[in-house]
């Protein structure tokens, strides 16, 4: 019956994410930006939330029920904090998230009880190639069956926290269908490149990945022979991403809203001229019509039905806005908003690169 | 719990509106468009004796004392309303607005009239023949700023009745409800000019009144099967009780805000209308389209989407989020909340988001879109007017502007 309120566990994971958002994440995020590096306890007091277990089955040590939309819930909350260390805390979610959906069951019970400990498990998935036209359904790395095993070969880029991963979900190409492979750390042919530099969430570091003829068991493909099904890993990712394009949106609307009410100019805050009020008045419905859009098709995945055209479309249509609110945040602030000291020049870098990052699945 | 599923009840209900829609409505959608002033009766004739009977068995609820002003859960009546008029608007926008109701004039009386009015101006709507409402709030120099308006209402205490003198303009409805039925039409006018908004009273005028007249009826970009009139009130006399809520003139602008409050509504039934006709551009233009191959692939990546595919999917995007917003300010009302930030949310950015959609479609359809052998051009016309009745988007942010910065009028003009 439709409704669009949260429900009280609901209300309570984003109260719990936002006073760590509040008074942890955006305490560092300006420091970890610039200094390529988000602290430890930071990391820890984030993981410690608990998000991942939340979403998982008590069989393998998690106590619940997999929701796209209390998720996206929790993405928002993170992601209003800061989207660099909501990806440095959220990424084990990288390879959960698909062994959840796709795993065989030997494969869920192998992996996923590590997702429920104390301490972070260190994996990651390299999905992204450096290409312009890069099309995560039509990879140009390659996996070819060799007797028992995968040959694995190719290039990624944006694989976050590769240096010191124990294992890499990797995404190739099999016989023009895009599967995923688990590869451990120290592979032969497996080759960790230069640490990315981008334009903003530099607080995460990213790595080139080379697969030379890496070989894996064909045990460690995801899914075993059936493989995966990867328009559902990539419709949840969209959704993680959307409801963290939400989050930055809101970041950046609140902070523009609070300022405009105190800088005075021709005697007055400046958001007493009808022109940046407006502009806020668009924002804070921007805001809101993209979260609904993403907790639609969050829903509608939560009810088993196929999301893939209402995920797409919320995806590409929430890349143009989130850019756009970024923009006139920074806008809003005229002068003091292109000035590292604000955080709303980060928030725009931030929003153009999370337009990059597509099917780097989270949960 | 957050859920997008509509009752399936009301889904089913939604049925009869849509086969209405589909059967009558299109149809006749081009003749009345071309006949503009005709009144659409083939739409007025089918649905009229179903409105009848669904408000005697409303009233048969109230006089049997079922109906308890105390109910638990959401009231979903208003959602109802909504998807209604997003269907028939899909149908035809301007044969829409004919619907044989009270329509806002109802939901005037409804929202701040006494028992006693309701029955008297509603009860009508439960007999006899079609009937219509309207609401006359906007006068030549009184727009955006209706509070400015000059129509005056002057208690005349040797008969107890108010004498009504002055000039309204854009009025929906108005001469159906006043010169072609028994319908009525709330008219708000000032008995104090000097008090501004705690002056302004909203009322009742009944059809067949004398000394109203339809100083014009207009001619319309759009909408055109919607009667849109000029009326005048020379020295018009009505009942002492025709004035709806409080006759003091209070210190407060309560008895404005009582008025308001029926934008509360009217302004998601805006935006549903809006939604409508968004839908029916966007599902003529995919259907079109596809005849010609171009069907959206959404496991293309975004850069290998051609221009049009691109513009389809953003116009699906927007047409969704409307009426997402639409559907939350409906919800909203349900559950009894207040909703005066979302209602303008819903309203601004569907009249915003249609006027856009319709434009595109055109664009997309090449001659076709422009031809006046399709509908695609029509719709385009009608898809204007809901950025701008009902407040203006520009109005309607103000009034977003306001509640997030926490700004009073005064504080942001
Ligand atoms: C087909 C049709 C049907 C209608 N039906 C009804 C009806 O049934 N009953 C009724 O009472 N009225 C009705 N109206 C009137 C409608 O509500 C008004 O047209 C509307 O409120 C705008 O007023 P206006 O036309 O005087 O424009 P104006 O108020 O003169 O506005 C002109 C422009 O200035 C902008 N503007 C005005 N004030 C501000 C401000 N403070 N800040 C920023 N921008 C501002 C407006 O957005 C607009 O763009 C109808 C109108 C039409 C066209």
């Amino acid at each position: 019956m439709l409704d669009f309120r949260l429900d009280e566990e609901q209300q309570m994971l984003a109260d719990t994410v936002h006073r760590f958002a509040e008074e942890k994440m955006r305490k560092e995020f300006r420091e970890a930006e610039e200094l390529g590096k988000i602290p430890d306890d930071v990391v820890k007091a984030g993981w410690e939330i608990g998000l991942l277990p939340t979403g998982l089955p008590e069989e393998y040590g998690g106590f619940g029920e997999y929701s796209a939309v209390t998720n996206a819930i929790a993405m928002e909350e993170f992601s209003w904090g800061d989207f660099a260390t909501t990806l440095r805390i959220l990424g084990p979610n990288l390879v959960a998230m698909p062994v959840y959906l796709s795993g065989t069951d030997e494969q869920k019970a192998h992996y996923l009880p590590m997702f429920c400990d104390e301490a972070m498990p260190k994996v990651t998935a390299a999905l992204t190639e450096k290409a312009i036209q890069f099309d995560p359904r039509n990879l140009k790395s390659t996996a070819v069956l060799d007797g028992d095993s995968y040959l694995l070969n190719g290039a990624k880029t944006l694989v976050p926290l590769a240096k010191d991963a124990e294992l890499i979900l990797v995404y190739a190409n099999e016989n023009g269908e895009t599967q995923a492979f688990l590869v451990p750390a120290g592979s032969e042919g497996l080759e960790i490149g230069a640490k990315g530099k981008w334009m903003g969430i530099n607080a995460l570091p990213t790595y080139e990945v080379k697969l030379n003829d890496v070989r894996v068991s064909a045990a460690n493909k995801l899914g075993g022979d059936a493989g995966i099904d990867f328009t559902q890993i990539l419709n949840h990712s969209r959704i993680a991403l959307g409801a963290a394009a939400v989050g930055l949106m809101r970041a950046g609307f609140e902070y523009a809203r609070d300022y405009a009410k105190q800088r005075v100019q021709f005697g007055q805050p400046v958001a007493q001229y009808q022109s940046i009020a407006f502009m806020l008045a668009e924002m804070a419905i921007d805001v809101d019509e993209a979260r609904l859009l993403v907790w639609e098709a969050a829903w509608m995945m939560d009810q088993g039905q196929d999301a893939t055209a209402e995920t797409t479309r919320m995806k590409f249509y929430l890349d143009d806005i989130s850019v756009k609110v970024a923009d006139q945040a920074l806008q809003t602030l005229g002068g003091y908003g292109y000035i590292r000291e604000y955080p709303v020049e980060l928030w725009l870098r931030n929003a153009r690169g999370l337009t990059h990052f597509d099917g780097i699945a989270m949960i | 719990m957050i859920n997008f599923e509509i009752p399936k009840k009301i889904q089913a209900e939604a049925q009869m509106a849509d086969m209405v829609a589909k059967q009558i409505m299109r149809p006749i959608s081009r003749k009345y468009d071309e006949g503009e002033h005709e009144r659409p009766v083939e739409f007025t004739n089918a649905m009229w004796p179903f409105l009848k009977q669904q408000e005697k068995a409303r009233w048969a609820k109230i006089e049997s004392g079922e109906v308890k002003p105390e109910r638990d859960g959401p009231n979903w009546t208003i959602l109802r309303l909504i998807l209604m008029i997003e269907i028939l608007s899909w149908g035809d926008a301007g044969i829409y607005l004919c619907t044989p109701n009270a329509g806002l004039g109802g939901a005037a009386v409804e929202a701040v009239g006494t028992p006693e009015q309701k029955e008297r101006y509603m009860k009508r709507f439960s007999t006899g023949e079609p009937k219509w409402g309207a609401m006359a709030i906007t006068e030549p120099n009184a727009g955006s700023d209706n509070s400015s308006m000059r129509t005056t209402a002057v208690l005349d205490e040797e008969t107890n009745e108010w004498v009504i003198n002055g000039e309204k303009v854009f009025i929906t409805n108005g001469k159906l409800s006043l010169e072609e039925s028994d319908g009525f039409c709330v008219v708000w006018a000032t008995i104090d000019p000097d008090a501004g908004r705690a002056g302004i009273k909203s009322f009742v005028v009944e059809g067949g009144t004398p000394g109203v007249s339809i100083a014009k009826q207009e001619h319309k970009l759009g909408i055109r099967a919607s009667d849109t009139v000029a009326l005048h009130f020379k020295d018009v006399r009505v009942p002492f009780d025709s004035v709806l809520g409080s006759p003091d003139v209070q210190k407060t602008s309560k008895g404005f805000k009582g008025a308001m409050k029926t934008f509360d509504a009217s302004r998601p039934a805006v935006a549903a209308s809006a939604v409508g006709i968004a839908r029916a551009a966007l599902e003529f233009t995919q259907e079109t389209l596809a005849e010609e191959g171009i069907v959206i692939d959404y496991t293309k990546p975004k850069h290998q989407l051609t221009a049009v595919e691109r513009d389809l999917m953003e116009m699906e995007a927007r047409y969704r989020g409307s009426w997402l917003l639409t559907l939350r300010a409906t919800s909203q009302l349900a559950f009894g909340e207040s909703n005066r930030l979302e209602a303008s949310m819903c309203k601004a950015r569907a009249g915003e988001a249609v006027t856009w959609i319709t434009q595109k479609s055109v664009e997309l359809l090449g001659p076709l879109g422009y031809s006046r052998e399709t509908l695609a051009e029509k719709w385009m016309r009608d898809a204007k007017i809901n950025d701008i009745y009902e407040g203006t988007k520009q109005i309607n942010l103000l009034i977003v502007a306001r509640s997030i910065l926490g700004y009073s009028r005064r504080e942001l003009k």
